[in-house]
């Protein structure tokens, strides 16, 4: 019972005292091995003779080195509140709605389907990221920000792209 | 230096032609329409406007970015006194007095004060950038590689030491920034690395697209977050935008003491606006007869770093235009700018280019003249834009980014890129990482692997060549002053 005790102490002390210094060591590490395995097809070359992969693979090596530091620091020193804070309110719905939004308006602009409905698509995708969406005023500001995007860039400018998809 | 009058004069030539004071006029309003835009900074700014710059020519599109740049900075300080937003960088000092001054309804002295100082700091500014860059482009032309090589580590290690949060992370932004740079194709031996089988990806990825991507997408997706939702004015009206005689015989002291330390910080790397104007804000609590008032809407609370911002961030532009090593993330985007143009930046720029080196010079000067004639008067059209609400305001900001990345190489993967950059930015924000030493590095890596290889082969292979050459082991020197200065107290605890 008592050895059992103490067991979870022993646990508990390895305990990580600071997530958010524990995973951004994970992806440094990971980033730095990925340099590394990226260059691994890149001749080295030596210090007198650099070859394309002599620099990304220093870097690399540094970026493992950094993470393995704060990783160790991690769970010596005990993070303060924000720090704790940050990774637990997470904002979901801007963080994969935004991204989404602008990868659909890369992908309609580059399919040629006209300057006008690309961005309609992107304003009402935008909107979508904010928590109230009031619909009649998302489609009202996406018509709004589209005439004026189009006034300015298409005639003002004069950026070469074709308004909808049956014009030419 | 008696050719600095000459100089000038064909300075004053270039910008005051009717082309280039339009876009110096463009920029400054455009940078101060969305810089006054809460949670959007100078950077933001920058790396959104960029692309409208690219079709013209060199000397104007670099007075129209630089337009931008001094723009959004006096827009954010705007923010910073009529909305209580702990926004970026040096506004932050800016409102400790400035918000309460707009509380007690003095929010017009609170702005034309912070206009008038900024003014003043600018001519100072400009003028020791005519005085120091020729006799420093001097020198500059005697560097060989090492001597770059080591500046630009100094340059890289001082943005990180200065910047917020974790310096460890901090280093570690910079080797990511410096990883970043590396896509592309290898200037030495042709060779495509990272580009992951993308042939878009063969010319490097833009620091537009990455700017935007980790400064704007990041930012909107934080405040969406609603962690700290955008209070606006009290409501309240601004009336009398003039100071009174008493407000401007207390503010001279301060504007020319914020001049003199913003002016002497700027070229310094790392040491942007904040750190300026913190200091100013220091000096003249120190200085003030009656210490109290600061905090509860001092004028000098809000004319001294005013001044020294904006001094810093004229003088941020010599080492960038003498020496081709930016200090700031800023000045990093001004230098991608100027490599699109197709120049190659560094000391030659003056001597061979000086109609856009002064050219340049003259227009900062000319364009804060006209910020300080465009904003007392447009300061009740901020206030409106201030007033539209965020939900109606983001989707906006995010179209024009849209479209100004996919005007760039009218091609959609600058667009996946900068959702892929807006994407994992968030994670690193939310990691504590910040992403200035990125941007740095991400436009120093090519220069500074081209130098290593050069130095490298000029001393055989030996790397202690920079430690041997007087000038490197200066700043490598200082470099290792500053970590040690820092990463001491910073293993024991964090900084503030």
């Amino acid at each position: 019972m008592g050895q059992a005790l103490s067991l979870r102490e022993n646990t508990v002390r390895l305990k990580n005292k600071n997530p958010q210094d524990f995973w951004c060591a994970i992806l440094f590490v990971a980033l730095g091995a990925l340099a590394i395995y990226l260059s691994r097809d890149y001749k080295m070359g030596d210090a007198l003779n650099m070859g394309p992969g002599y620099f990304p693979t220093w870097l690399g090596a540094i970026m493992i080195g950094f993470g393995v530091v704060i990783g160790g620091q991690s769970f010596r020193i005990e993070g303060d509140e924000a720090e704790r804070q940050a990774l637990r309110d997470w904002a979901f719905r801007p963080w994969l709605v935004l991204p989404g939004t602008l990868a659909v308006y890369a992908l309609l602009m580059d399919a040629d389907v006209g300057f006008v409905p690309s961005l309609i698509v992107l304003i009402i995708g935008c909107a979508l990221a904010h928590k109230d969406v009031h619909w009649r005023e998302t489609i009202l500001l996406s018509l709004f920000v589209t005439a004026g995007a189009v006034a300015i860039f298409s005639y003002g400018i004069g950026l070469p792209y074709r308004l909808f998809w049956w014009s030419d | 230096m008696e050719e600095l009058l000459p100089n000038l004069a064909l300075g004053f030539s270039v910008a005051l032609s009717l082309q280039n004071l339009l876009y110096c006029f463009l920029g400054v309003f455009l940078g101060t329409m969305i810089g006054v835009l809460p949670g959007i900074g100078p950077l933001a700014t920058m790396a959104m406007l960029l692309p409208l710059t690219l079709a013209l020519p060199p000397v104007s599109a670099l007075i129209m970015l630089a337009g931008i740049y001094y723009g959004s900075d006096y827009g954010g300080s705007t923010t910073a006194i009529l909305v209580n937003l702990p926004g970026e960088g040096s506004s932050v000092v800016t409102l400790l007095d400035g918000h309460p001054m707009a509380q007690q309804g003095r929010a017009g002295p609170a702005l034309a004060i912070a206009a008038m100082g900024s003014f003043f700091a600018g001519c100072v500014g400009t003028l020791l950038i005519a005085l120091v860059g020729p006799p420093l482009a001097y020198v500059a032309l005697k560097f060989n590689s090492p001597e770059y090589f080591s500046l630009m580590v100094m340059a890289l290690v001082c943005a990180s030491v200065i910047g917020s949060g974790s310096l460890l992370k901090s280093l570690a932004m910079v080797i990511l920034g410096l990883l970043i740079g590396i896509v592309g194709t290898d200037v030495s031996t042709g060779k495509l690395r990272f580009n992951f089988g993308v042939p878009e990806l063969s010319d490097g990825i833009g620091i537009a697209v990455v700017a935007m991507g980790v400064f704007g997408m990041t930012e909107i997706i934080r405040n969406l977050a609603g962690a700290h939702m955008i209070q606006m004015i009290s409501g309240g009206k601004i009336e009398g935008l003039m100071p009174r005689w008493q407000d401007l015989k207390i503010s001279f002291g301060p504007i020319l003491r914020g001049s003199s330390i913003g002016a002497a910080f700027g070229p310094l790397p790392g040491l942007g606006g904040t750190i300026s104007a913190f200091t100013s804000y220091l000096v003249e609590k120190k200085l003030a007869k009656d210490p109290s008032r600061f905090g509860k809407g001092a004028i000098e609370g809000v004319a001294g770093p005013e001044a020294a911002n904006n001094a810093c961030a004229q003088t941020t532009f010599v080492p960038m235009l003498t020496l081709g090593v930016p200090a700031t993330a800023s000045m990093a985007l001004m230098l991608g700018a100027m490599i699109m143009q197709g120049i190659t930046p560094g000391p030659q720029v003056m001597t061979s280019r000086p109609d856009l080196f002064w050219g340049l010079i003259a227009s900062m000067w000319i364009g804060n003249g006209m910020l300080l004639v465009l904003n007392l008067p447009l300061i009740g059209m901020w206030v409106r834009l201030l007033r539209v609400p965020y939900r109606l305001l983001f989707p906006i900001i995010m179209t024009m980014m849209g479209i100004g990345i996919y005007s760039l190489n009218s091609s959609g993967t600058d667009v996946l890129l900068m959702a892929f950059f807006g994407f994992a930015g968030y994670i690193l924000l939310k990691l504590g990482c910040s992403f200035p030493p990125l941007i740095l590095a991400m436009v120093l890596g090519p220069l500074m692997e081209e130098n290593l290889r050069r130095s490298l082969l000029l001393s055989e292979g030996d790397p202690t060549v920079f430690v041997t050459r007087p000038i490197s082991a200066g700043f490598m020197a200082a470099t290792g002053l500053l970590l040690l200065f820092f990463a001491l107290p910073a293993f024991r605890k964090k900084r503030s």
